[in-house]
């Protein structure tokens, strides 16, 4: 298959795997953080844990947008969907987080009339096939989806339909990187950047962490040797003490980003004075609105919100873990109470979470690997 | 049961205590499993230990027989390379074949929504017709209901099959050894996907057909093959192949090693799965199954199943070890691994 064989040859894989074996000072240890949970899950569903040297470390970031909202505003949402005919529409790894009343999906068997879209503009199809009800999109991630949300407004609004509104909880990358910074019990080494929200917003918006923090970024694709290759680049960075912004993922990310995706972005949304970040606390400016032009489209406009907030569960390390200070293993509630088929934490629903990658690719395995051997 | 048994039996141990049932429970996966185990089983099975399988061999008379039943109610009913009639008589004859029996009658309950246009039940009853006489079985009786308009979508079928187990071997997970090797009669996922592309919900299109089949003729020569030293025998449907090996892995309590490399899986289910961030290890067949055979007579057995019509994709994807014990690890060709587990939740409803 093009553009993901080539990424996975067992040869290139092992070079690359030579090279940072080769790089590695041994009397160092080496803290790097992929900030995207789509490489948390790459780097579990790949194995590549197992071929690299145990003095790389690599710390799970906050970049799972699932995993960072906060379990009030599914309850407000679902609190939208609860009224006689709304369709709540999400995309399948909403369906399994919990609220304080179960989850979207347990809503469903409950009665709800709960949908699975794969894009937004599916949730504009629904509302077409299905006008006298009105259908709610979930809207959540990063500058990665944010764009297609902003499309999907313009849409509703040039098309004038109705029966459509979103539920925006879209928020920005920076804030999270700068938030983990700032924590006091954190020390990072360099950064594996994010690779999707990059093809939006660019490689410049993380000038800083290089010029101010003194820290290499590197921004980086999906396959495993995309992240190999990422990881030589930031020793090679380490080991000639420089730290800069380089781009691996030159096949996707364009260095400028995307100037069509930041328009409609700006032109459909604004900043939110602050919002609350599961494990991080509130961030300012940090997350998205819909502007005021649209708030015939926007679910929070549109309808009583009761604005709910939700302490987490006492027990549950969600925010340790979120911000890399414990290991998903670490957690007291981990692979016992909260296990990907009953998670109380959210890190354990999305596949992009560091406990469901963890529990699902990783557990179990740790100590059985080397009586394993190669395959026959 | 007589009055004597049921006073001297304690009351059976429910351990499934969800309050309602879901979806996930119907996918064949891990809730599944506990519905099964833990509320089904204490009160229909409360003597027997052993592990669940998928048809019963029972011996009435003296005369041994295989017994299984399967329900259908996918969406659509109609879908490249099959339909729901043609399904629900390969399914049940599938659950008899890997049994280890030769699958030999079939009656069918339908359950109709009122306002089902004829032409459309009658092209399923062909569509199971036709399905019937190239599986080689009799269709011998049936039932029919009729449900109100709006309580069931179109048409549900349930199939109970009865099969003649064949001699000389054993299908029991208990048997699985160190060191025995996994077979595939074939790619994997065709059957899942399609029918994920066929609802059309998604702007996707691909070039796949379902591959329900029976696969019986392919059974029977792994079993010509390599006689008892075939162990144990599955049709991964539902859950697909992970979770088929996760219960064999959890009922015989070893390990399972999967070579990714080696696990057949066309170009467009991969594509479609990457794009989806699906697992191909988790989407449902409805004509492959897996056979677990000793190490001596696993050439045998493969060079025997790719000899046999529809069987030249058979592969060795893996082996059985000790450790880890329970597991299922996916090992790649660059010294990576990764623990796959059963399917949770439920990503492709009323996929059969």
């Amino acid at each position: 298959m093009k553009y993901v064989d080539e990424f996975r040859d067992p040869e290139l894989i092992n070079k690359a795997a030579e090279e940072i074996r080769r790089l590695a000072d041994p009397n160092r240890h080496y803290r790097l953080m992929e900030v995207c949970g789509g490489h948390t899950h790459a780097i579990y569903r790949f194995g590549l844990k197992d071929i690299l040297p145990p003095n790389i470390e690599l710390i799970h970031g906050p970049g799972c947008p699932v995993c960072v909202l906060p379990m009030g505003r599914i309850d407000d949402a679902l609190s939208i969907a609860e009224q006689p005919d709304v369709i709540f529409a999400a995309f399948g790894d909403m369906m399994r987080v919990p609220g304080t009343n179960g989850s979207p999906l347990e809503h469903k068997a409950r009665g709800m009339d709960v949908r699975i879209v794969y894009s937004p503009s599916d949730a504009i199809k629904l509302a077409k096939m299905n006008p006298r009800k009105h259908v709610m999109f979930f809207a959540i991630g990063f500058e990665t989806t944010a764009p297609s949300t902003a499309l999907t407004l313009q849409r509703a609004r040039a098309e004038g339909l109705r029966n459509f509104s979103v539920f925006c909880n879209h928020v920005t990358i920076i804030p999270a990187i700068r938030a983990i910074l700032d924590s006091p019990d954190m020390r990072l080494d360099g950064f594996i950047g994010p690779g999707h929200v990059s093809t939006v917003i660019g490689c410049r918006p993380y000038e800083w962490i290089a010029q101010n923090e003194r820290k290499p970024i590197v921004v980086c694709g999906f396959e495993p040797l995309d992240l190999l290759q990422s990881i030589v680049m930031l020793l090679t960075q380490l080991q000639n003490g420089e730290a800069k912004v380089e781009n691996q993922y030159k096949r996707v990310v364009p260095w400028e980003g995307n100037r069509a995706a930041l328009k409609a972005m700006s032109e459909t949304f604004q900043l939110r004075p602050y919002f609350e970040w599961r494990g991080l606390g509130f961030i300012s400016q940090s997350a998205l609105r819909i502007r005021e032009q649209y708030a015939e489209w926007d679910a929070e406009q549109r309808f009583q919100v009761p604005g709910i907030r939700v302490t987490d569960p006492k027990a549950a390390q969600c925010g340790e873990v979120l911000k890399g200070v414990l290991k998903p293993a670490q957690c007291k509630l981990f692979g016992r109470e909260c296990t990907p088929e009953n998670p109380v934490g959210a890190l354990m629903v999305s596949s992009e979470g560091s406990c469901a990658a963890y529990f699902n690719y990783e557990h179990r395995k740790a100590a059985l690997v080397t009586t394993i051997g190669s395959a026959a | 049961m007589s009055a004597k048994a049921t006073l001297g039996s304690a009351a059976p141990k429910i351990r499934f205590r969800e309050p309602q049932i879901e979806m996930a429970h119907g996918a064949g996966g891990k809730a599944s499993r506990r519905l099964v185990e833990g509320l089904f089983a204490p009160y229909f099975f409360s003597s027997s230990l052993d592990p669940l399988g998928d048809a019963a061999h029972l011996e009435i008379n003296g005369a041994r027989m295989a017994v299984t039943t399967d329900s259908f109610v996918v969406n659509p009913l109609v879908f490249p390379g099959g339909s729901i009639g043609e399904l629900a008589v390969n399914g049940t004859v599938n659950d008899l074949a890997v049994s280890g029996a030769i699958p030999q009658a079939i009656v069918v309950t339908l359950i109709l929504e009122a306002g089902l246009r004829t032409e459309i039940l009658q092209a399923e009853i062909q569509a199971m017709a036709n399905a019937a006489r190239k599986a080689g079985v009799r269709i011998a009786g049936g039932d029919t209901k009729v449900v109100e308009h709006g309580k069931a979508d179109s048409m549900y079928i349930t199939t109970t099959g009865l099969g003649a187990p064949l001699p000389g071997i054993e299908i029991n997970p208990r048997s699985v050894r160190a060191g025995d090797k996994i077979l595939l009669s074939g790619p994997i996922g065709d059957h899942g996907i399609t029918i994920l592309l066929a609802r059309g919900e998604l702007d996707m299109e691909g070039d796949l057909r379902s591959d329900t089949r029976s696969v019986f003729p392919l059974v029977d020569a792994v079993v010509q093959a390599a006689g008892p030293a075939v162990r144990w025998m599955r049709d991964p449907t539902r859950g697909g192949v992970a979770t088929s090996l996760n219960e064999l892995a959890r009922d015989c309590g070893m390990g399972i090693i999967l070579f990714e490399d080696s696990v057949p899986v066309r170009d467009a289910v991969r594509g479609a799965c990457e794009l989806l961030g699906l697992d191909t290890l988790h989407i449902a067949n409805e004509g492959q199954f897996l056979a677990v055979v000793a190490p001596e007579l696993a050439d045998t057995a493969l060079k025997a199943l790719q000899q046999t019509p529809g069987g030249n994709e058979a592969r060795i994807i893996g082996e059985i070890r000790e450790q880890p014990a329970g597991s299922v690890l996916v090992t790649t060709l660059y010294g990576g691994s990764r623990i796959v587990d059963m399917l949770v939740g439920d990503p492709l409803p009323r996929i059969c």
